[in-house]
């Protein structure tokens, strides 16, 4: 008697653990199911008006005439405005969101930390048409009277308002500014407390000491933020729509200018035919975009893994 | 049609009953059990005569009362029209209880796409139909005229353009408006995005499609009135029911942009609301068909005028 109860208790567990692991399984496959679908959606819809139009025509021609009776298809300048902006927003928002990270994890008195921290997760979580709305706000009236002072006279300079490329840069910066300080912050707070005690026990100053052992040993870390600022940087379109004037231009600081994320949402409307499947492609060109950027994130992390064995 | 006729019968046998006994209802209560019984016999005696006439009766009764149509409309389109769209849904649903409307927001050509694949029933588009969208079955219903005003901030000082200098301008050859007449100011070109119907239907009037130099391509109505408002210098183009103070609208060859100067002709710059259909109005759905006709009534022809559209005649 007693052995048969055993069996069946133990028949009990397997099947809970049966049930378990299939529940575990369906879940993760969900999320694969929505990447692969979303991947092989954008492969999908995003191809046929390369064929159409051609690839070269697309990616290296500058005219963007989508609605002309010859219409053209030129995205160049959309591209380099997603990747002159990323760039400019990561030069801006990095050493401002490092130092902030060296502040809270080295240098703040505590009482101090407890302000900064929690105005930094805040930052992270308001929505992005807030940034948006006060870049429109604030940023564009003063860009316009820089504009007006900077370009008097001018005839070849067309006047935005103050809807351009340093106002999209400006809210660029500040949106990844959380996810660079939080991340670089837990990096250099990983950071074994003996390579920093035996670099203040062999003479060097504070300041020596976070430049020259913390933030090169979590060198790791900090990359990983900042390819995770360029993501985000990349992928964002509601607030830079609002501020950037959305004509496509040459990505140049006055300039009203058009991203990749603004030309979908913009006229993805009232868009039809090729020039709805031409929107498609721009995906696309984002999409592999921020692949590439996942790809070099992951690439890093590993090296990180492997140099810290 | 059939199965409608029979529910018209049944309500006209229904209400001839309830009139005349009504109309006895005075009497005793022996002598009101004898003329209901007659009225009966009278009912069955001369149905076949009296449908006609009923019919009639009734259909006047309907429309009265609203009653007996039910049924969903659902609209897609133009943002353009959203106003408008929202203003019919609104009164045509109060007219008729037992109808829905619902209408959605797309843009005119996810709106005509949407009405030829029928996931809707109208597509609401600020623009005429393209010659592919004719040909893959869509109906072109011009409901309203729209005029297209254009706005600078209020402190401009230019009032007035001619056809040339508005061309001039959005072409990029006047760039200050002290070319104009006004003020040592520059001129912020704010348009549409490529697509909109407002920008299609500017654009063709002036005949400069796709020569346009815009500083600012935004994605709403809202959006322009916005930046136009708070840029010094700015000029923009807007349908004309969303006027307000914050702007001024322009005079175009010296004529003021309001119903009555569209409607004439003088001023150039205006374009159809059309409700598309996919196959003609007759083979859509009673709601549908109500709501077309409701449109041509006096009370359909006072709403396009309240929201600020001109009337098609």
């Amino acid at each position: 008697m007693k052995g048969a109860s055993m069996i069946r208790e133990k028949r009990k567990i397997v099947n809970v653990e049966f049930i378990a692991q299939t529940v575990f399984t369906v879940c993760a496959f969900f999320a694969v199911m929505a990447v692969a679908s979303i991947t092989l959606y954008m492969i999908w819809n995003g191809t046929p008006a390369i064929f159409q139009v051609g690839i070269k025509e697309i990616l290296f021609s500058s005219t963007w005439k989508p609605t002309a009776d010859k219409p053209s298809f030129g995205i160049l300048y959309v591209i380099l405005t997603s990747i002159v902006g990323t760039i400019l927003a990561i030069l801006i928002g990095v050493p401002i969101g490092l130092l902030t990270a060296v502040f809270l994890a080295e240098v703040a008195p505590k009482r101090l930390a407890a302000i900064v921290k929690p105005a930094v997760e805040l930052l992270a979580g308001i929505p992005s048409v807030i940034y948006g709305l006060l870049g429109l706000m604030i940023l564009n009236p003063l860009m316009y009277k820089w504009e007006q002072v900077l370009f008097k006279g001018s005839e070849t300079h067309q006047f935005t308002g103050g809807a351009n490329l340093i106002s999209a840069v400006i809210v660029l910066a500040v949106m990844i500014l959380p996810t660079v300080i939080n991340i670089s912050e837990s990096a250099m707070r990983a950071v074994s407390p003996q390579l920093k005690a035996a670099s203040l026990a062999l003479g060097a100053s504070h300041i020596q000491t976070i430049f020259k052992v913390i933030i090169p040993a979590a060198k790791s870390g900090i990359i990983s933020a900042v390819v995770l600022g360029v993501g985000r940087a990349i992928g964002e379109a509601m607030a830079i729509s609002l501020v950037s004037g959305s004509s496509v231009n040459a990505p140049l600081p006055f300039n009203s200018v058009r991203f990749l994320t603004t030309a979908i949402v913009s006229e993805m409307g009232y868009a039809s035919g090729l020039h709805r499947q031409v929107l498609f492609t721009i995906g696309l060109v984002l999409f592999v975009f921020i692949m590439i950027i996942n790809i070099t994130l992951s690439k890093v992390l590993k090296k990180g893994e492997k140099a810290n064995d | 049609m059939k199965k409608n006729t029979v529910k018209k019968l049944i309500t006209a046998i229904g209400v001839t009953a309830l009139m005349l006994g009504s109309l006895t209802g005075c009497g005793s209560t022996e002598a009101a059990a004898e003329t209901t019984e007659v009225v009966e016999e009278t009912v069955t005696e001369d149905a076949a005569a009296e449908v006609a006439e009923v019919e009639e009766t009734v259909e006047e009764t309907v429309e009265e009362e609203n009653v007996d149509l039910n049924g969903t409309i659902t609209m897609a389109g133009s943002t353009s029209m959203e106003k408008f769209a929202n203003a019919l849904a609104e009164s045509f649903m109060a007219k008729y209880p037992g109808v829905t409307v619902t209408a959605e927001f797309t843009g005119s050509s996810a709106g005509v796409e949407s009405v030829l694949a029928g996931s809707v029933d109208i597509g609401n588009s600020s623009r005429n139909l393209k010659e592919e969208e004719i040909a893959n079955g869509a109906v072109e219903n011009i409901v309203a005229i729209d005029g297209i005003a254009v706005v600078t901030d209020a402190a401009n000082t230019v009032t007035g353009l001619t056809k040339d200098q508005l061309i001039g301008i959005y072409t990029g050859e006047i760039k200050n408006w002290s070319e104009l007449g006004g003020e040592d100011l520059a001129i912020v070109v704010v348009g549409r995005e490529a697509g909109s119907g407002t920008r299609g239907a500017f654009e063709e009037i002036l005949e400069i499609e796709d020569a346009c130099v815009y500083a600012n391509e935004l994605d709403s109505t809202g959006a322009v009135m916005a930046k136009v408002a708070s840029t010094p210098g700015a000029i923009g183009y807007v349908s004309l029911d969303v006027l307000d103070d914050t702007v001024i609208a322009l005079t175009l060859d010296e004529v003021e942009p309001s119903a009555e100067t569209i409607k004439s002709g003088e001023y150039f710059l205006s374009r159809p609301f059309v409700m598309a259909t996919n196959g003609e109005i007759a083979e859509q759905s009673e709601a549908v068909q109500a709501m077309f006709d409701y449109l041509q009534s006096d009370e359909g022809k006072e709403l396009v005028a309240s929201v600020g559209l001109i009337v098609v005649d």
